[in-house]
């Protein structure tokens, strides 16, 4: 408790972004202070972005794209700005960007574009131009990684399902990178000529590493694949630059980044979108509809079937611009740099200070070369839903169990961990009381 | 509600020290349930002679309480009438199903009262259940093959 510990550099005025964020001065279970480590699940949202929300409710709210009066014309304007707010932040043009419920449905939306476009040229039926690339043959392969989300991993698997295609994947190596040179489950074993898409994250969800996109992109390019990225832990947390990436879609999820639950985001090549088979169908989304059959908008509009998440959609937007408004305390950094770089500063303390715990082990990278903010551990003799239980129990609230990435855990061959992830409104002393935690559960059973 | 009154004294000890764990044959019945929020499994075997539970078998890996869990389903069940055996999971699942809000009684449950506090953890009631939802589909299996002339 005495030691003194130099200031971390980097890090963004943590005070004055926890007043942003109420539900962070609560307490919980019996008066402890919370000390927030899930936002890789979920983040917490500032003032700003349920004032947002709730003026479009009180001022602006109607059915976007529908209706000629003056509510809607707002509406439909506040929702397409929001459109334009959340292309810009990742360097996308505002049309390649569609709204969806989260990105787990984004990333359906581009599997189902596979198996509807295979479904509809078996019976001969009209497709887009340009659709051939969607359509899969049985023995076509799709390539995914073992570090994947169930969200990027299950979605692939019922495509080769429907289609008759083959899931081939990239390995994880020990220190939990992408084993890119292996012989049997490297780039260039699981590439080939039958290769139609390579889907992968950015940033693991579980061990933080971030993983080389653009090299795995031109290894996928060069033989013809599409490549699908889920950012789903990178666009939250770091500058994301589409041109450098390389990526041909890309999906994330407004909750994690501050913004409203039930809106998401894929960001696909205005070619590609042009030329996928619509996936939700129904209002909004039409060009022509006679009871023989109907054609279809252009995009983003083919793929926002219904009335869509206006106030949600307006929320990330003021969720976006209060990420970029961020300055780092000592004003070298704004924005998602200096979001990543306040995030990196506290990987490394958690790093150190969890490496000084006997009998807890990281898994994931052990330093923070390309590694984001998911620390997660076993602690030896106690199973994570027990650590879990007794981090709750003082307030920490951390995550336990598989992280929705089985495979990745059973490569590991642990059956769960338990994760602490940061966010911008973390500081120091919350992992301090995560390892005090940590330590007060090794003693609670016995184990240390 | 505090940590202690979660982890009873009686659920770490046999968390600790396991009574009956380890599959055994004969078995009339064997079953593998997961919890698939948390990826705990439990592999579990049942053996009957005529309505008594003659031998109840598990193995797997999973929390403190559900690993403690089977070891109590163990040692209260064994010996038991099937019947008997299918009131107190009845009882137990009303327990935990129960938010905090059911008095357990302890002439019908035994050790298993100990897991009235986790009743009042909604995240927890799935892995304290593990063990009796497999044990309760491994009899209904061990019962049916035993009388495959009836139909259900
Ligand atoms: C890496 C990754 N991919 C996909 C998802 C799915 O996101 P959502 O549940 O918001 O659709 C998550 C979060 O749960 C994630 O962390």
């Amino acid at each position: 408790m005495t030691a003194v510990h130099a200031p971390l550099s980097g890090l963004l005025d943590v005070e004055a972004v926890r007043a942003d964020f109420p539900i962070l001065s609560r307490t919980v279970r019996g008066g402890n202070r919370l000390v927030y480590l899930d936002s890789g699940a979920t983040s917490q949202k500032p003032l700003s972005v349920l004032d947002a929300e709730r003026e479009f409710y009180t001022r602006h709210n109607a059915a976007v794209h529908r209706g000629a009066h003056l509510l809607a014309e707002e509406a439909t304007d506040a929702y397409e700005e929001a459109r334009a707010t959340i292309a810009a932040l990742i360097g996308a043009e505002t049309r390649e960007l569609v709204f969806t419920k989260n990105a787990t449905e984004a990333l359906n939306l581009v599997s189902y574009s596979f198996s509807n476009a295979t479904a509809k040229a078996q019976h001969g039926r009209a497709l887009p131009a340009g659709a051939e690339r969607f359509v899969l043959a049985p023995g076509d392969e799709i390539v995914v990684t073992e570090m994947e989300h169930h969200a990027n991993l299950v979605p692939w698997q019922e495509v080769c399902d429907k289609t008759g295609a083959v899931l081939r994947w990239i390995g994880v190596d020990e220190h939990g990178r992408l084993d890119l040179d292996h012989p049997e489950h490297g780039l260039d074993a699981v590439l080939g000529e039958r290769t139609k898409v390579v889907a992968l994250t950015h940033q693991s969800n579980v061990l933080g590493t971030v993983t080389p996109v653009r090299r795995v992109a031109d290894a996928a390019h060069a033989v013809g694949a599409l490549v699908v990225v889920d950012a789903c832990q990178s666009v939250p947390h770091m500058p994301v630059d589409l041109e450098a990436l390389g990526a041909d879609y890309l999906a994330f999820s407004g909750h994690k980044m501050l913004g409203p639950s039930g809106i998401g985001v894929l960001w696909g090549r205005y070619s590609l979108l042009e030329s996928m088979p619509p996936f939700l169908t129904g209002g909004s989304m039409i060009e022509v509809v006679r009871m023989e059959g109907s054609t279809f908008a252009p995009p983003p509009q083919r793929f926002e079937a219904g009335v869509p998440m206006a106030a949600q959609a307006v929320g990330l937007g003021a969720a976006v611009d209060y990420l970029q408004a961020l300055r780092s305390a000592d004003d070298t950094l704004t924005g998602m740099a200096a979001v990543a770089a306040h995030e990196h500063a506290l990987t490394a303390y958690a790093l150190e200070s969890l490496a000084e715990v006997p009998g807890v082990r990281v898994v994931g990278p052990a330093d923070t070369e390309s590694r984001g903010s998911a620390v997660s551990f076993v602690v030896d003799g106690i199973h994570a839903h027990d650590v879990g239980q007794v981090l709750d129990d003082r307030g920490v609230e951390v995550r336990v169990g598989h992280h929705c990435a089985w495979p990745l855990h059973r490569r590991f061959g642990v059956a769960a961990t338990t994760r602490a992830t940061f966010y911008v409104y973390n500081d120091r002393r919350d992992i301090d009381d995560l390892v005090a935690a940590v330590r007060h559960a090794q003693s609670f059973f016995g184990v240390a | 509600m505090n940590l202690e009154s979660l982890y009873q004294e009686i659920i770490l000890d046999h968390y600790k020290h396991p009574r009956g764990r380890g599959l055994r044959e004969p078995f009339a019945a064997e079953v593998h349930h997961v919890n698939p929020t948390c990826g705990d499994e439990l592999t579990l075997r049942v053996q009957l002679d005529g309505d008594t539970v003659t031998d109840i078998s598990y193995d797997g890996q999973g929390c403190s309480i559900s690993q403690a869990s089977a070891s109590v389903l163990f040692e209260q069940l064994v010996g038991e009438s099937v019947s008997n055996g299918l009131a107190t999971t009845d009882a137990f699942l009303a327990l935990m199903q129960g938010r905090g809000q059911v008095v357990p009684d302890e002439d019908v449950l035994g050790d298993a009262v100990a897991f009235a506090g986790v009743a009042k953890y909604p995240a927890r009631v799935k892995c304290a259940l593990l063990g009796w939802m497999a044990w309760k589909d491994a009899v209904s299996q061990a019962v049916a093959a035993e009388s495959p002339e009836v139909a259900p």
